[in-house]
């Protein structure tokens, strides 16, 4: 499992790492019961600070992605994801990934495209809230 | 100790001769933080360190290192017990060899950890008998670090740590910052390289002509830092926008562009309000902040 982080990023840095693992679990890459790295291990390899992995896997253990276990480090929590779910994320990633393709083929660099996308979610989603 | 500051400074001023190396310093740094402390050459970033360690005596103000007066002979003795240092030069002992340099050292400190020592001996791959003055300057960093996280210190200064390292030596040395401050360690490390810093702290303070001119988080700074572009149809008065929030004003005819500290929107809705025909912001990167709070000439 390898992270990415961009320190030139708008984005905290520990947000960026939560939405990582939070994604790697939406795809399957990381299951229920696999363990992660700790802290020091984390930090380490990313070069960050080791407050950002902290961050990231509180937040994501306030959101029941990771559970704590004392003395054994963080966990992905839950049930297994079905093939289903797993592959439609997948899908979507795709298209995704198709699109954000094409706008940089249009010349749009990646900051660019993150501000479009960021704005569509930003003023769009909430009329449409379930 | 629950202190919250590890360094904490007052009004802390180094004068030489005509020339205000620090001017009424105020910096705080919080334990169990990577704190970037950023400046141009010359800012007086160096000049604070060797108050704050005792090898210079301010002129006049106060400071605290790990709750201790950094003026008075006997706590700054005490604090620098649990404080590490690893100075601009590393020059050490340059006739010693390292593994005496590595003896030499230990025999100051109860505290020593032969087990960290063997592991950073071999991770950084040091020549034992070679003598510290044939050392490479990277090779001459390693060593400074050996000899301060041998030891288990609460703080960690650095002065300019990568200044003359070569990149593959700067990911080792930054690896190494990582790894002291997962162990409980506090690190404070000056640097005029805004992309280390920007990498591995998690506050950054900014000195200028001895002031201190930015002091945030790096997370503030990403979410909260903007730059707001206002074109009005009148000339906007300058002054109006002033505030403790904004960090600076430029007027360019009808045009205003702002850089906020925090409260973005609200400064966009009192632009609205003020008849603004056309707003932008824009997230501002440590780069941007740092350049728009120094001044131009050293």
């Amino acid at each position: 499992m390898r992270f990415r982080l961009n320190p030139t990023s708008t984005q905290p840095l520990y947000l960026q790492l939560t939405q990582q693992i939070r994604h790697a679990v939406e795809i399957g890459e990381l299951q229920p019961g696999d363990v992660l790295p700790g802290i020091r291990t984390l930090a380490e390899q990313l070069v960050v600070s080791p407050n950002t992995v902290v961050k990231a896997y509180a937040d994501l253990e306030s959101d029941g992605v990771l559970e704590m276990r004392h003395g054994a480090g963080a966990f992905v929590a839950g049930r297994r994801r079905t093939k289903d779910r797993s592959d439609r994320v997948r899908q979507a990633q795709e298209r995704v990934r198709a699109l954000v393709e094409r706008l940089g083929d249009d010349g749009f660099s990646e900051d660019e495209i993150q501000r479009l996308v960021e704005a569509e979610l930003f003023y769009r989603v909430p009329d449409r809230k379930r | 100790m629950t202190d919250p500051w590890v360094i904490e400074t007052a009004a802390l001023t180094k004068r030489y001769g005509d020339l205000e190396a620090v001017r009424q310093l105020d910096l705080r740094v919080a334990s169990g933080h990577i704190t970037g402390f950023l400046g141009r050459n010359g800012a007086g970033k160096s000049t604070t360190i060797k108050m704050l360690l005792g090898m210079s005596r301010p002129t006049s103000g106060s400071g605290r290192l790990l709750g201790l007066a950094i003026d008075d002979a006997r706590e700054s003795r005490e604090a620098r017990r649990h404080v590490a240092y690893v100075a601009e030069d590393k020059q050490t002992y340059a006739y010693m060899t390292v593994a005496q340099m590595i003896a030499f050292t230990r025999s100051f400190y109860d505290d020593w950890r032969p087990e960290v020592e063997a592991r950073l001996l071999k991770q950084y791959d040091l020549p034992l008998r070679r003598r510290v003055k044939a050392l490479s300057k990277g090779m001459r960093t390693k060593l400074a670090l050996l000899l301060a996280l041998a030891r288990r210190p609460k703080l960690l200064i650095l002065d300019e740590p990568s200044e003359g390292l070569d990149p593959v030596s700067i990911e080792e040395l930054l690896q190494s910052l990582v790894g002291a401050a997962a162990d409980g360690t506090t690190v404070f490390f000056s640097s005029h390289q805004i992309a280390e810093v920007e990498r591995v702290a998690d506050h950054v303070c900014v000195i200028d002509r001895g002031r201190l001119v930015v002091d945030a988080s790096l997370d503030e700074i990403r979410r909260e830092f903007r730059r707001l572009e206002f074109a009005f149809a009148a000339q906007p008065v300058e002054s109006d926008w002033r505030g403790e929030d904004v960090s600076s004003i430029q007027a360019n005819g009808r045009h205003l562009t702002v850089l906020v500290k925090r409260n973005a929107d609200a400064i966009v809705e009192r632009a609205y309000a003020a008849g603004a025909t056309s707003v932008e912001s824009t997230a501002v990167s440590l780069r941007e902040v740092f350049l728009d709070a120094v001044s131009p000439q050293a």
